[in-house]
């Protein structure tokens, strides 16, 4: 079991999920993404996901396409946001992974990539436009550099393909919780909750199981959590504070922490307390 | 080796193509994939097809010896295969026909699709009126200026125009818009897309309807000529028209085909839309083909004096016909695409698009290089009237 495994493994023993926290590579500019990533980290973060800003992320919402933006603005290159893990894995012990488009990597070609990834420390690779039919050699190389390859399944994935999906996938299963763009919601939906229970059969006892999209308070952390995934990825939520305090750094590095605690809390010690299994 | 007609292959074109989406669309694209299968082989909806293609869009259209063209360059015969005289004015009505009655059967009442020059819009809004449809169209902000005329026509036509104000605030941006409408509404909406581009079974689907100009000229030019083409001329933005008429000619080896890309200020500039001239291998909007882009990966504005150009990508079967040297794939500036827009508006009578323009451009290069057996035709891919403004600023400011 790799790092990210044995993250989820660690904290299930105490009945805890996992809080894996996002927030685009280079925003609002590159200097200020280890500082950033040390405010999720105290506040609780277990696991960082950094994304490279893509011009056109197709699967993402008003915050993260600002958080892009942004990015891109201050001159931030996919190199540079590998760059940022490597110093973030100087600093600290934890699992970091990278979200990033497929064009950026296929771009950069697939060899150079991963060995790059792999000599900055990082853990994982989610890409949200590639799916597993176009994924052979992406696995291939990832698994040579012994990097996890974290695949998405959504509302609408059938059952069969729920299985090569999940044999797919190292690290943890991504479920994205709706129908739907990233970013802040309301409240968790019934059908999300639906979700779950029917993806655990086909998680338990192979793969950790993480929730993400619209996942935005402590009390969705905890419904999530309680119905039996062993995570959730929170973005958006985090990406607002920065988006919200430019040019006040201190204030945003409170509020990141501060908000990273309270969800973290949400999930500690309710680990599956509401599902069968 | 395989015909070249028999692409795609495994939901490739050689390594073009595939369907680079997000998980949640898989479903979708799936099922579409499904239906259209049945579909094609199915005789009420061929009929239902064939009917809307000539009764509402009034197919076939014709195929017109510009006779004062030809006398003009002095070469090979120039005909124009005229999708200008199709409803709507563009060859768009061929797919958005096709897809809407396909959505029909799939249930799906909703739909949403994006535009570029407007045409596409115009032609889905126009399809889903004639269909019982709802269409919601997204457009690039700055689209909307330059074809102002095309987004009062879609409001007329009963459609809904979303305006995009994120990235250039054109065609691309207008596709991203939609996707993320798509992935979020999947259940009840049906994504129309205009072009050859975008994940498989799109460029496939769209290209079989839009087939039915090659089909169709085939025909035509044989009873005309007794021969076949010596060339097919056709501009490329996603590449439908272009598509849609040297499809039916790609396993008929002696007919020369040109695609023709946007060069906006010229290729040096960097301000054109030639994906498959100047770009490189990319996976965009669900599909691996020519992209214009950094070395980073990131996609690159684009510009051409035509909206329905400006793309910075291609479709997947052009990236493949360019590899293995099927299609030649050459380039038209803004300044040579207006000076045929005026060149065949004067010894035709026939206002083409600035799109056509650029295929008009080029063959009236060629035809002075070759000789003079044979014939060339160039679809005429639309009418120009949507173009008349930005022309005329375009030389109120050369005078
Ligand atoms: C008249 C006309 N021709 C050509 C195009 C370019 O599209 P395609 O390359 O798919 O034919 C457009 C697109 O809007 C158009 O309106």
């Amino acid at each position: 079991m790799r790092l990210i495994g044995k993250t989820f493994q660690k904290l299930k023993n105490h009945r805890d999920g996992t809080l894996v926290a996002y927030v685009t590579g280079g925003d609002p500019a590159p200097k200020y993404t280890p500082i950033i990533a040390q405010a999720l980290i105290e506040g609780g973060a277990d696991i960082l996901e950094i994304g490279i800003p893509f011009s056109d992320p197709i699967a993402d919402g008003p915050t993260i396409q600002a958080a892009s933006v942004r990015a891109l603005r201050a001159g931030t290159t996919p190199r540079k946001v590998l760059e940022i893990v490597r110093e973030i894995k100087n600093q600290h012990n934890i699992p970091v992974g990278i979200l990033t488009y497929y064009n950026p990597i296929f771009r950069m070609k697939l060899d150079r990539f991963f060995s790059l990834a792999y000599k900055c420390g990082v853990d994982g690779v989610i890409v949200p436009d590639l799916p597993i039919e176009e994924a052979d050699e992406y696995r291939r190389v990832a698994e040579s550099f012994g990097i996890d390859t974290i695949f998405l399944a959504a509302p609408s994935t059938s059952k069969e393909r729920l299985r090569r999906i999940v044999e797919c996938t190292t690290g943890f299963l991504y479920l994205v919780s709706h129908f739907g763009v990233t970013g802040e919601r309301e409240k968790v939906e019934e059908e999300t909750i639906q979700m779950i229970k029917r993806v655990i059969p086909f998680t338990t006892g192979r793969i950790p199981l993480a929730v993400g999209f619209g996942i935005s308070k402590p009390d969705h952390a905890r419904v999530v959590v309680e119905n039996g995934a062993e995570g959730v990825i929170v973005g958006s939520a985090f990406v607002n504070i920065i988006s919200e305090n430019q040019g006040k750094m201190s204030k945003m590095l409170d509020e990141i922490k501060e908000s990273a605690r309270r969800i973290k809390e949400a999930t500690i010690q309710n680990l599956g307390i509401h599902s069968k299994i | 080796m395989k015909k070249l007609s028999y692409y795609p292959v495994n939901r490739k074109y050689g390594k073009y193509g595939g369907r680079f989406v997000p998980e949640v669309l898989i479903a979708a694209v799936r099922e579409l994939e499904e239906t259209y299968q049945r579909m094609k082989e199915d005789p009420n909806f061929k009929k239902e097809l064939a009917h809307y293609l000539s009764d509402y869009a009034g197919r076939p259209t014709p195929l017109y010896y510009a006779e004062n063209l030809t006398k003009k360059l002095g070469g090979p015969k120039i005909y124009l295969k005229r999708e200008d005289l199709a409803h709507g004015g563009a060859h768009k009505i061929n797919n958005t026909l096709g897809q809407a009655l396909l959505a029909k059967r799939m249930g799906k009442k909703r739909i949403i699709a994006e535009t570029g020059a407007g045409q596409h819009g115009v032609a889905t809004a126009m399809a889903c009126a004639a269909l019982g449809l709802k269409a919601e169209i997204y457009m690039g902000s700055e689209d909307m200026k330059r074809q102002k005329l095309n987004v009062f026509r879609m409001k007329l036509l009963n459609a809904e125009v979303h305006s995009v104000n994120a990235g250039s605030k054109t065609l691309k941006d207008a596709i991203n818009e939609a996707l993320r409408d798509w992935v979020t509404n999947l259940r009840t909406t049906y994504y129309l897309i205009g072009s050859v581009v975008g994940p498989h079974p799109y460029p496939m689907i769209v290209r079989d309807f839009q087939s039915v100009i090659g089909i169709e000229l085939k025909d035509q030019i044989l009873k005309k000529e007794g021969a076949l083409p010596e060339a097919l001329v056709a501009c490329v933005g996603g590449g439908s028209n272009a598509i849609g008429t040297f499809y039916p000619f790609l396993d008929n080896s002696l007919v020369k085909m040109y695609g023709v890309e946007a060069a906006g200020q010229g290729l040096a500039s960097q301000k054109h839309a030639a994906s498959l001239s100047a770009g490189s291998e990319g996976v965009f909007h669900g599909m691996l083909s020519h992209v214009l882009q950094n070395n980073e990966g990131q996609i690159q504005n684009t510009h051409s004096i035509s909206a329905g150009l400006d793309y910075p990508g291609v479709g997947p079967e052009h990236s493949f016909l360019k590899t293995v040297q099927r299609v030649e794939y050459v380039t038209a500036t803004d300044e040579e695409a207006v000076n045929a827009f005026q060149v065949l508006s004067e010894e035709e009578g026939i206002i083409p698009a600035l799109e056509s323009s650029h295929a008009l451009a080029f063959a009236m290069k060629h035809a002075h290089k070759t000789n003079n057996k044979g014939s060339i035709v160039v679809t005429l891919s639309g009418r120009g009237d949507k173009d008349v403004e930005v022309v005329a600023n375009c030389l109120e400011v050369k005078k």
